[in-house]
């Protein structure tokens, strides 16, 4: 299975994931998390990953940065990050791997901050740790990084709980692009925020983007914020990929019942209002088959009657 | 605290309402036991929801909505105000708790299916236990049973679920089953506080589209709560925007988010992705709406003729067309800064200042 290398930037892909298999094992029984997933990433390209809960969206993210811990294990497959393989890595490797080149923000990333610590000492103890610059370079390049994100470089003495959910949530981004990684991972960044603070970090993340230059991987099961955000995306559906194609191409024209479903479950706000149904209650599909390409550059599972099996018999209701 | 509780005349339907909130006010007391001090979370919060109505309350964290659906639902006592059903004072008739006749009234679907099933009971339980308290367990065995065959082909789920454990449904059929235990008591209002929001996102849809079914076949009338403008907009009759304890804007709710009048609303309107919006929104005009959220003393109306504008509180003016029943209060509009914890400014401003340039789309 090939995923056809459309991406923005003109270069080699940043990221390439080929064929990964990430299963849970269990004493009795282990799950298949992620199954035969392949993508790549272009220098300078959003790709999203879209999905629900337990699909496998952030298994996959955690396998990129090596942070699978027992019973998770790859069990096949490759990834490989500007023409290293990640999976072969040392310790030592690793960690200049992690935070140099690939950063990740996580879901609530904004409580993960240290809540004894000033921001200002987190994000200095990055520099420090990691870049080996000295204590006074690193607390002006900490306060360049706040600025970067449009907070007040006052707030550098301040606790975490003395900020809001929204600087606290871009805090860590700062922290996540403060070594100029090539990719930032971004894990449901903004799902535990109000709608006004997610659309200025939104904002704030593409900004960023177009000034370092990043590529990012965004991970999300909001399908009208990824289309505003992603050059291409990828549905996934029970570890396995149902689709892949530019992200307007993915909006204006999805194919896969699943993802159907999964634009039918945002009312959009503006137009008519018409009746949507979402994916009903039950309806589950198995063995999904390797994509198939569908239109240049747009790849879809094939679905049907034989291709997946549907335990519920009223797939129509899933279609639009 | 009370002040004027007229209702714009466009707001009340012929008949009596099934839900009017009239005044509501609600502080919560904070600091030590000789501190004074409260934080106002409600200030006279005026909502009306009609027979068969469905009404959206929507607003950010903070804002005030679910304390109003505490209060609502008796499990907040307000400071001031009056809860009327079907025209009864139901403050002044149970005035100390919920009475079971308030509960046969009035049902509440919450927000989370996972902490509100008793792990350790089997789906019928809720259900008869429903039926059985309110009397409406027909009498025999088998009338009960029927009952509850009716209420899960109701809700959209199989008879033999009746059988199962929480644990063996999903999300989406598990507030199905919270919605069903709330009809089993026949009520004429529901109060759904985010009922979609713990739900995966392919099956929300679902349950919206229930709670539509059930308000056009039952009549049920509905406040729905929530912080999605888009599913406001997709079920809702007529939404109400609250922002720092106060209804600042309501109306049909298409309308209404075609053409926010409210800075916050506005502000809201903006910042929900979606795709179709052609171009994204003016990264300028979003700063200038934040402004003016953030400090409004404004009024877009100042000098309009034909909107009668008075200083005493509450200021409302009809949006478009009277049909839309679409208000907005944003005259002088000063919110209680201690509220939903927003930065607002605290200077007092002066009857006559000349109109910004700030709101120019509502006067259309």
């Amino acid at each position: 299975m090939t995923i056809s290398q459309v991406s923005f930037g003109s270069h080699e892909p940043v990221l390439d994931v080929k064929d990964l298999t990430v299963k849970y094992i269990g004493d009795t029984r282990s799950t298949t998390a992620v199954d035969r997933v392949s993508f790549s990433i272009g220098t300078g390209e959003v790709f999203g990953l879209a999905g629900e809960s337990g699909c496998g969206k952030s298994t996959i993210a955690n396998s990129i940065m090596r942070l699978l811990k027992d019973p998770a294990k790859i069990a096949g497959g490759s990834i490989s990050f500007g023409g290293k393989d990640v999976l072969a890595m040392s310790p030592e490797e690793l960690r200049r791997f992690r935070w140099q080149d690939v950063a990740m923000v996580f879901q609530s990333a904004m409580n993960s901050l240290n809540p004894v610590l000033t921001i200002g000492e987190q994000i200095v103890d990055i520099f420090t740790t990691h870049a080996g610059y000295s204590r006074k370079e690193s607390l002006r390049r900490a306060a360049e990084l706040l600025e970067l994100v449009r907070i007040d470089p006052a707030r550098l003495k301040s606790y975490p709980h003395q900020l809001s959910g929204g600087m606290r949530q871009r805090a860590v981004i700062a922290m996540a692009v403060a070594l100029k990684p090539s990719l930032l991972i971004l894990d449901e960044p903004t799902t535990a925020l109000d709608v006004v603070v997610q659309q200025e970090i939104m904002a704030q993340i593409k900004d960023l983007q177009r000034e370092l230059g990043f590529s990012v991987l965004f991970i999300t099961h909001d399908m009208s914020l990824m289309v505003e955000l992603s050059h291409r995306m990828a549905v996934m559906y029970g570890g396995r990929i149902v689709e892949t194609a530019k992200a307007q191409d993915v909006y204006a024209n999805p194919l896969h019942p699943y993802t159907q479903a999964l634009m039918g479950a945002f009312p959009p706000l503006t137009g008519p209002r018409v009746p949507l149904t979402g994916l009903p209650d039950g309806v589950k599909f198995r063995n999904i088959p390797d994509l198939g390409e569908a239109a240049p550059g747009h790849l879809v599972a094939p679905f049907g009657a034989d291709a997946s099996v549907i335990d519920s018999a009223n797939l129509e209701g899933a279609a639009r | 605290m009370s002040h004027s509780l007229t209702l714009p005349a466009a707001g009340s339907t012929t008949s009596t309402p099934a839900l009017e909130i009239r005044g509501l006010g609600k502080s919560f007391p904070i600091g030590g036991l000789f501190t004074r001090s409260s934080v106002r979370a409600l200030h006279g919060v005026d909502l009306t929801i009609g027979r068969g109505e469905i009404v959206a309350l929507v607003g950010e964290s903070g804002s005030g909505k679910s304390t109003l659906a505490r209060c609502v639902a008796r499990l907040e006592k307000p400071n001031s105000g009056a809860i009327l059903i079907d025209g009864v004072d139901i403050l002044k008739r149970d005035r100390f708790q919920a009475s079971r006749a308030f509960r046969s009234q009035l049902q509440m679907v919450f927000q989370d299916p996972f902490g509100s099933l008793n792990p350790a009971h089997r789906i019928e339980h809720f259900l008869r236990r429903s039926l059985a308290i309110h009397g409406k367990s027909g009498g025999t065995e088998e009338e009960t049973r029927r009952r509850l065959e009716d209420l899960m082909t109701t809700v959209g789920l199989q008879a033999d679920m009746l059988n199962s454990y929480p644990h063996e449904l999903s999300g989406g059929q598990r507030q199905r089953v919270a919605i069903a235990r709330a009809l089993a008591v026949e009520p004429q209002v529901i109060l759904a506080d985010e009922p979609t929001s713990m739900l995966d996102v392919s099956v929300r849809i679902g349950v919206l589209n229930l709670m539509r079914k059930l308000r056009d076949e039952q009549g049920i009338s509905m406040l729905y709560i929530t912080h999605d403008l888009a599913s406001a907009r997709y079920l809702a009759d007529r939404t109400a925007v609250m922002f720092a304890g106060e209804v600042v804007e309501e109306g049909e709710s298409l309308d209404l988010l075609a053409n926010p009048a409210h800075p916050y609303t506005q502000l809201l309107v903006s910042a929900v992705p979606d795709p179709a919006r052609a171009g994204s929104y003016d990264p300028v005009r979003r700063a200038e709406l934040r402004q003016a959220v953030m400090a409004s003393t404004t009024c877009a109306y100042d000098g309009d003729t034909n909107q009668a504008c008075s200083a005493e509180e509450p200021v409302r003016h009809q949006v478009g067309d009277p049909a839309n029943r679409h208000w907005v209060r944003c005259h002088l509009y000063r919110p209680w800064a201690g509220a939903g914890g927003h930065a607002l400014a605290g200077e007092p401003a002066q009857p006559n200042v000349p109109p910004s340039n700030v709101q120019e789309k509502a006067s259309a």
